[in-house]
């Protein structure tokens, strides 16, 4: 029973860096096949863009086998860049020329013929929403427009690997659904795409696997629900506005234990928060005339996970 | 990818040409000192140091001009170190690293482009020379070395002020940098002769790089001996650029840059 694993896009295998005494990354191992997004997700400081800035050929790695399109980044980093693309988190568009002309600019330099990178470029601008700012100075453009630009220039050269270092960083939510979008079209026209961010949901929302970073290490990898899966399942939280009704509910319901807060108020439930449990945890309280004040049913998210793997919160 | 270096290092001498164009003030700023010093010098102390050093009073312009040329070209390294500079603090930089485009097109456009801003900015020097009565006796093939020699220097103070715009941690460093380069004239045979100073400074001045292109172009212009001043000119100018080509490409590969 063999299956033929797909092809490869990125693959890492034991990247070390230092910088000094600090160890920025302890021994990374990644596997992104083509044509899926494959996000890194950690807290500040975890080393994310230290990866994307050694497999985008910016700085060199201390150590590991790491190959980008099939081409060894050690051997032939002019390979790699031909295939890749990248947008940062710091903004790398040219603030003294307009929207129109940063995007000929990459026309140029990926050797487009004029006519080609003309049509693209306003293809671009249209598809970005950028055509009425095409003729003013990207020094003028919002935070969202500027990062748009960005993302529309590194299209520009049509990279068949995009690396996208927290690309919705400080975005307001409209702009982030935006970028999601696009890169959702992306990767559906057969890009790869290595996304790092913060922001769980982002992972969640976007990424077809997820590799959790912390301090320098791999701590989990998998599909979002493979993660989810690795914590404590869902459960039902009821709120109480007297510590006597705390306790006459924990009595009731037979719960005397770690799931009792008298600080908050609170009573945990294990379930599942299906109506059917639901309905009968209610009628259980009916039964004892007791009322809650509010009622949640939480299922478990990347928060959870986050937290359970690292030991901290985001 | 070097089948492309001249394609790129043209598409990048467009974007720096664009942002001269777009941004004028900063390369009309450099014309002030050598327009103001020409002005100063020609109204102001002219006609006494013109008897001092015996180029009678109204020929002192012809013995000014080519220096204050040269001064054109040397104050232009800050405006060059200062958009090199500024230019690596953009985050842009770091794409055109990510990108399959000979590297040193980058530096190249900026180079080719800071010349042609030094050349034009000496040419408008020149005319207003004219005006206020510079009367070079220089034939076609005077003129034409002049401006090979302008052109040269350029070069050469160009590379030395990529290089220092790459070495300075911020725009501000990189404006105080290349002042030693852009002052040199001073001391050099801009307004008066190396013979006529103290006996340390005209030491100092005899072996600068400025003096003898200065001298050189003098004797372009207005065919003052030149003696072995050409060759040593040429020298100079030769050595710092060299210099200025390969820090600046040692500089500019040695990593993602300062903006990390």
């Amino acid at each position: 029973m063999t299956t033929t694993p797909a092809r490869l896009a990125i693959s890492v295998a034991g990247l070390r860096k230092s910088y000094g005494d600090q160890v920025v990354l302890d021994g990374i191992d990644l596997a992104v096949p083509e044509g899926t997004i494959f996000s890194l997700l950690g807290p500040n400081g975890a080393g994310k863009t230290t990866v994307v800035q050694i497999l985008s050929t910016l700085i060199n790695a201390d150590g590991g086998e790491l190959r980008v399109a099939g081409h060894d980044l050690a051997i032939a980093p002019d390979a790699v860049r031909a295939a890749i693309g990248v947008t940062g988190q710091f903004s790398a568009v040219d603030n003294l020329l307009t929207g129109r002309e940063n995007l000929l600019l990459m026309a140029d330099l990926a050797h487009l013929d004029r006519k080609e990178g003309r049509r693209r470029a306003t293809e671009l601008l249209e598809r970005f929403e950028l055509t009425e700012a095409a003729a003013r100075p990207a020094m003028t453009f919002s935070g969202g427009m500027r990062r748009r630009l960005d993302l529309a220039m590194t299209l520009m050269i049509r990279p068949r690997i995009l690396f996208l270092d927290e690309p919705t960083t400080g975005l307001d939510p409209r702009s982030r659904r935006d970028v999601w979008q696009i890169v959702r079209d992306l990767v559906g026209a057969g890009t790869t795409v290595l996304l790092t961010t913060q922001y769980l949901e982002e992972a969640d929302q976007l990424a077809d696997r997820i590799a959790v970073l912390d301090h320098g290490r791999l701590v989990a990898e998998g599909t979002a629900d493979e993660l989810k899966r690795q914590v404590p399942g869902a459960h039902i939280r009821l709120q109480f506005a007297t510590q006597a009704e705390l306790a006459a509910a924990a009595r009731a319901l037979n719960l005397d234990g770690p799931g009792n807060d008298e600080d908050t108020l609170t009573l945990q439930i294990p379930g599942d928060g299906s109506t059917k449990s639901l309905r009968a945890l209610l009628d259980q309280l009916d039964a004892h005339s007791i009322e809650a004040t509010g009622l949640t049913v939480h299922t478990p998210d990347l928060d959870d996970v986050f937290l359970a793997l690292t030991g901290h919160g985001n | 990818m070097s089948s492309y270096a001249i394609r790129d290092s043209a598409t990048m001498l467009r974007r720096n040409l664009l942002h001269v164009v777009r941004y004028p003030s900063m390369t009309a700023g450099v014309l002030l000192i050598p327009v103001f010093m020409m002005l100063l010098f020609r109204y102001a102390f002219g006609a006494t140091l013109g008897a001092g050093i015996g180029t009678g009073t109204g020929g002192y312009i012809n013995y000014l001009t080519p220096g204050i040329i040269v001064l054109a070209v040397s104050s232009a390294s800050v405006s060059t170190a200062v958009a090199v500079n500024t230019d690596m603090t953009e985050g842009i930089i770091n794409r055109f690293r990510t990108m399959a485009i000979a590297r040193v097109s980058v530096l190249t456009g900026h180079v080719v482009g800071s010349v042609i801003q030094t050349v034009a900015g000496a040419v408008i020097v020149t005319g207003l020379a004219l005006a206020v009565g510079f009367r070079p006796t220089a034939g076609p093939a005077g003129w034409l070395g002049a401006i090979g020699l302008v052109v040269l220097l350029a070069f050469a103070c160009t590379w030395v002020s990529v290089a220092l715009g790459l070495l300075s941690p911020n725009p501000q460093g990189a404006s105080n940098s290349p002042l030693p380069l852009a002052l040199l004239p001073f001391l050099g045979s801009t307004f008066v002769p190396a013979q006529a100073m103290a006996p340390g400074l005209r030491w100092f001045a005899e072996y600068q790089p400025f003096t003898p292109v200065i001298e050189t172009l003098r004797s372009l212009l207005l065919g003052t001996p030149a003696g072995d001043k050409p060759a040593i000119a040429c020298a100079w100018c030769a050595g710092l650029g060299v210099a200025g080509y390969l820090s600046s490409r040692a500089l500019f590969n040695r990593g993602a840059g300062h903006s990390q």
